[in-house]
């Protein structure tokens, strides 16, 4: 067992109460003294500041980058305006999920990628052994700070206006209290938000700047893990994995148009014979949302069932979601029970449970796009 | 009813127990429900069942995890804590009064020597 790695704001969590957990192979905060639901709401009606620090940097460079990523990665990259950024999976050669990421096209020559934490030495190894001519820059030395909720957007008036200007899904390089940073108007909890990218050294100073400010409170995993729940956002590992085609987990919407059939630039990623068929002919099993009946959380592994009590699917995220006030859950099932409104059975704890397949998010998204 | 500390008794399972002649009212202490998080749910018995030592009787829903509270004696469950099906929360805000979940009728001759007084369960929780 190696010992756990702590992000730079480690010392900052500690002194704020928080509970710390592995996760990822690092120290993390899973919630602070306001607890999972106070956080999780707060982060809803003001501002969250998350440490998201575990999760991998790096920075691609070469001429031509964006036709040899375009190799890995279902998405016209040329396509991407100069700080413009995306969501898209990583896709191996059977057309499963390696990970998804967040990618920006910083200029011609230049990508930014941000990976999962537990996924990041082999997605880079990945990436490398694809893209040998090309510069790796892995930015160790970088931390990123993510601020969500209605009142970012007000708060980042104060801090670096510029990056007020920007829409959802784009980036600049700016500087708040002398700091030089990268943000980006994104986020994982369906609110407007940002991500700042920001040197280990002042990552302290920034998060203390942020948190002293009275809309701001510090959000742990735990709350991290039900906003994303409610906004209908996949967990790698949990909603999708290397034997997930991005078609079966409602992923399409991450795939270009011109990556797709008939498209200008149609296939020529890892895995696309499979991917471009199960758009063509269709998926035998779909991730799907659940609202559920009651109060009882219907969590990950619980098996879910037709009328006549066959088994179906199994869920693969689920909890409680403070902001519905209701349990919620997403998984699979099969494309003729994957409509909208289709009445199921989820097991808990040998209790049935009725479950009703729901449109995601299951909260309205609030993203700025101009 | 004000609970005191100094009068309840304490399971290694961070349930306290308030024993008023053959019948004890039966919650989880304030560790537990720090420990648990915000709850959301809580699944009760029927009045009338019976349990052994150790046997699940009602169950915990926070928005962390699932968590159940196990009979810390043999008894009949004759009272249940009918609150906490609205305000569930009461588990958080006053887990050792309005909190309660259950009133069990203890089997005649339980053993009472494996409970821990107040002192007991705060050096034990403190480990």
């Amino acid at each position: 067992m190696t010992e756990e790695l702590k992000t730079p704001l480690y010392d900052l969590h500690v002194e704020l109460g928080a509970k710390m957990v592995p996760f990822a192979g690092y120290s993390m905060p899973v919630q602070y003294p306001l607890g999972i639901k106070g956080e999780h709401l707060h982060c809803r009606d003001q501002v969250g500041l998350f440490d998201v620090s575990h999760m991998g940097q790096l920075i691609i460079r070469g001429a031509n980058v964006a036709s040899a990523l375009e190799k890995l990665i279902p998405v016209d990259l040329e396509a991407l305006k100069p700080n413009q950024q995306t969501y898209a999976v990583l896709t191996n050669e059977s057309g499963g999920i390696l990970d998804d990421l967040i990618i920006c096209k910083w200029d011609e020559e230049t990508f930014f990628l941000v990976v999962n934490a537990a996924c990041k030495e082999q997605d880079i190894a990945h990436l490398q052994s694809h893209l040998k001519d090309f510069e790796f820059e892995i930015l160790e030395d970088q931390a990123l700070l993510a601020m969500q909720g209605l009142k970012a957007a007000a708060l980042m008036q104060e801090l670096a206006p510029q990056a007020c200007e920007l829409t959802f899904m784009n980036g600049c390089h700016s500087e708040i209290d002398g700091m030089p940073v990268y943000i980006t108007r994104s986020g994982y909890t369906g609110e407007d938000g940002f991500e700042i990218s920001v040197a280990n050294a002042q990552a302290e100073k920034l998060a203390r700047l942020l948190l002293s400010y009275k809309q701001v409170e510090a959000i742990g995993l735990g709350a991290r893990d039900s906003l994303r729940l409610e906004a209908g956002l996949c967990l790698y590992g949990h909603d999708m994995n290397t034997e997930t085609s991005p078609i079966e987990a409602s992923l399409i919407w991450s795939i270009s148009k011109t990556r797709r059939a008939g498209g200008e630039k149609e296939a020529g990623f890892l895995g696309s014979a499979r991917v471009l068929n199960d758009i063509a002919e269709g998926v035998s099993r779909k991730r799907v949302g659940f609202l559920v009946e009651g109060r009882v959380p219907v969590r990950e592994g619980a098996g879910i069932f037709d009328a006549d009590g066959n088994q179906v699917g199994e869920v693969t995220s689920g909890g409680f979601g403070p902001s519905i006030n209701a349990p919620v859950a997403m998984g699979y099932v099969p494309a003729s029970l994957a409509k909208a409104d289709t009445k199921l059975i989820a097991r808990v704890r040998n209790k049935d449970i009725p479950i009703t397949v729901a449109k995601t998010p299951f909260v309205p998204q609030r993203y700025f796009r101009g | 009813m004000v609970n005191m500390m100094s009068e309840m008794k304490f399971t290694k399972d961070h349930e306290w127990l308030l024993i008023n002649g053959s019948q004890a009212t039966v919650g989880i202490t304030e560790f537990a429900q720090e420990q648990l998080g915000d709850v959301v749910f809580v699944e009760l018995p029927e009045v009338g069942s019976e349990y052994d030592q150790g046997d699940e009787v009602a169950v915990i829903e926070s928005v962390k995890a699932a968590g159940e509270i196990v009979a810390p004696l043999a008894g009949t469950v004759v009272d249940v804590n009918e609150e906490l099906a609205d305000n569930p929360e009461l588990v958080n805000e006053s887990p050792l009064q309005d909190g309660w979940f259950v009133k069990i009728q203890l089997k005649d001759g339980v053993d009472l020597s494996e409970l821990m007084t107040e002192e007991q369960y705060k050096e034990f929780t403190a480990d």
